[in-house]
């Protein structure tokens, strides 16, 4: 059981996907100019991840060696494919959110990484759990990413103005340079620093 | 069993092909219904939101208010039947079939013109909701496949699209309603502010107002036409409360006939009751004389 609680707790902090994988900065980049999409774009890789574990951990005696990252691959756009079809005909406000970032899904090597280590190797429930906490990981980088450039871009937190007029009145104005993509680059940098400075473990002799 | 041999690999890649084939082609078809009716639903929202109207039942509201019609090459309209509604604006213009929706809001007669362009990403899309004027903005709506959260895809946000409104369309036969710089408007009449950091977007907006509206050129040419028209009911109006006489009644119901025949004024029709209106009033300023 306690196991279970490390596969599910390490990607959250000491192996997390983004910030020492540093894996899937691609899509990083791309949705944490705003919140919303930040959080939507996250808890759809976590889904996506999970089932894709289990799928393929269910599979992996039978996927033959040579092939195993196309047969990886077809799961996950299969999987990504029937979501996004199934939220077009019963959730259609969801799917209009997600439009462009389910492809990004598809290419998400975190997914990639997740099945080809992870899930080829063990059961489905831990590739369960292990799916959920990497998912869960990678978000929890996104939304800090995204709350950190929606509040000093454009002065709001889910859309909803935070920093108070009188503050413009003083003279304040919203950064335009961290709605840009180099800035969520230069954030995500901050926190990869942050985690080596503050676990030495994780810095290379 | 080895799983490394190569008709192992063959045979389980075949299989997982016609499987993954069938599953997907399966939930396709059997969600391809719900699918089409939402994006026939959320066309007709966003047609609705163009018109200011954001509550209430979408299809209902739109069945009560909204009129689909194809604009002919001779400037008449043919009405579309409710059941054909198209969401596909592209394909429409691409294969020369101008729609023009006519729109009753609180018995007000409005215009709605689909707009179709491209943003930086992708396609992005619009409608535009004119007075009876055919001239004057009366609301937008912005939509966008995938521009830059907090960038581009600020077009779709109320403040951008309700900057339109009351903006002119067209001056002297062009299209002039247009998107700028930020800041940078200098004809506050048929110019909105473009957002900064989402440039291309903004462009992409203008070129589609711009090359979408120019398509409807002669339909909004005629607006001449409807001016005639109530320029023409004015002066009946005159000349029916300073004569009173039988003459004016006549000419009263032919400018209804011909305003009823086609409702957007065909222009000579028009034309042609307003000349016999001009004929009469001179009749009846003469008679006045006398």
């Amino acid at each position: 059981m306690s196991n279970l609680k490390e596969t599910f707790l390490t990607p959250l902090g000491l192996n997390n996907p983004v910030a020492v994988q540093v894996l899937g900065i691609c899509s990083a980049l791309a949705v944490t100019a705003q919140l919303e999409p930040a959080i939507v774009m996250g808890l759809s890789v976590t889904i996506i991840l999970a089932l894709a574990n289990v799928v393929i951990s269910l599979l992996r005696n039978t996927i033959p060696n040579r092939i195993r990252i196309i047969v990886q691959l077809v799961v996950v756009a299969t999987l990504v494919t029937i979501v996004s079809e199934v939220l077009k005909a019963f959730a259609y406000e969801v799917s209009v959110a997600l439009s462009v970032y389910v492809g990004l899904i598809i290419t998400n090597c975190i997914l990639m990484g997740r099945l080809e280590a992870f899930a080829m190797a063990n059961g489905p429930l831990d590739s369960l759990i292990d799916g959920i906490g990497n998912g869960l990981g990678y978000a929890i980088i996104l939304v800090i990413v995204a709350a950190i450039r929606e509040l000093f871009g454009a002065g709001c937190l889910f859309g909803i103005q935070i920093i108070p007029d009188c503050l413009y009145e003083a003279g304040y104005m919203n950064c335009g340079l961290m709605l840009m993509p180099p800035m969520a680059l230069v954030i995500l940098g901050c926190i990869i620093w942050y985690m080596r400075a503050k676990n030495p473990e994780l810095q290379e002799k | 069993m080895n799983t490394n041999s190569n008709s192992y690999t063959i045979g389980y890649a075949s299989i997982m092909v016609i499987i993954v084939a069938f599953l997907l082609a399966f939930v396709s078809s059997s969600l391809k219904e719900k699918q089409v009716e939402n994006v026939k639903l959320d066309t007709k929202k966003q047609i609705l939101s163009a018109l200011n109207i954001t509550d209430g039942d979408v299809a209902s509201n739109y069945n009560e208010m909204v009129k689909d019609f194809v604009l002919n090459a001779d400037g008449t309209l043919t009405e579309q039947s409710a059941n054909d509604f198209k969401v596909d604006y592209s394909k429409e213009i691409k294969e020369n079939r101008l729609h023009v929706f006519e729109c009753n809001v609180n018995g007000e007669k409005k215009y709605l013109f689909p707009v179709r362009g491209a943003g930086l990403w992708g396609p992005i899309w619009g409608y535009v909701a004119l007075n009876e004027d055919k001239n004057t903005v009366y609301g937008t709506y912005f939509g966008h496949e995938g521009e830059t959260p907090g960038l581009g895809a600020e077009i779709t946000k109320p403040f951008f699209s309700e900057q339109f409104k009351g903006k002119t369309v067209s001056k002297d036969g062009n299209v002039v309603l247009s998107v700028v710089k930020n800041g940078k408007v200098s004809d506050s009449s048929c110019e909105v502010d473009g957002i900064s950091g989402g440039t291309i977007t903004s462009k992409g907006v203008d070129a589609m107002l711009k090359e979408s509206l120019s398509r409807y050129k002669s339909f909004l040419a005629s607006a001449v036409a409807t001016d005639a028209n109530s320029g023409a009911t004015k002066v009946e109006a005159a000349a029916d409360s300073t004569a009173k006489c039988a003459a004016a009644k006549a000419v009263e119901a032919n400018a209804a006939q011909a305003s009823g025949k086609d409702g957007y004024g065909d222009f000579t029709a028009v034309e042609a009751a307003k000349a016999n209106v001009d004929s009469i009033h001179q009749e009846v300023k003469d008679e006045l004389k006398k």
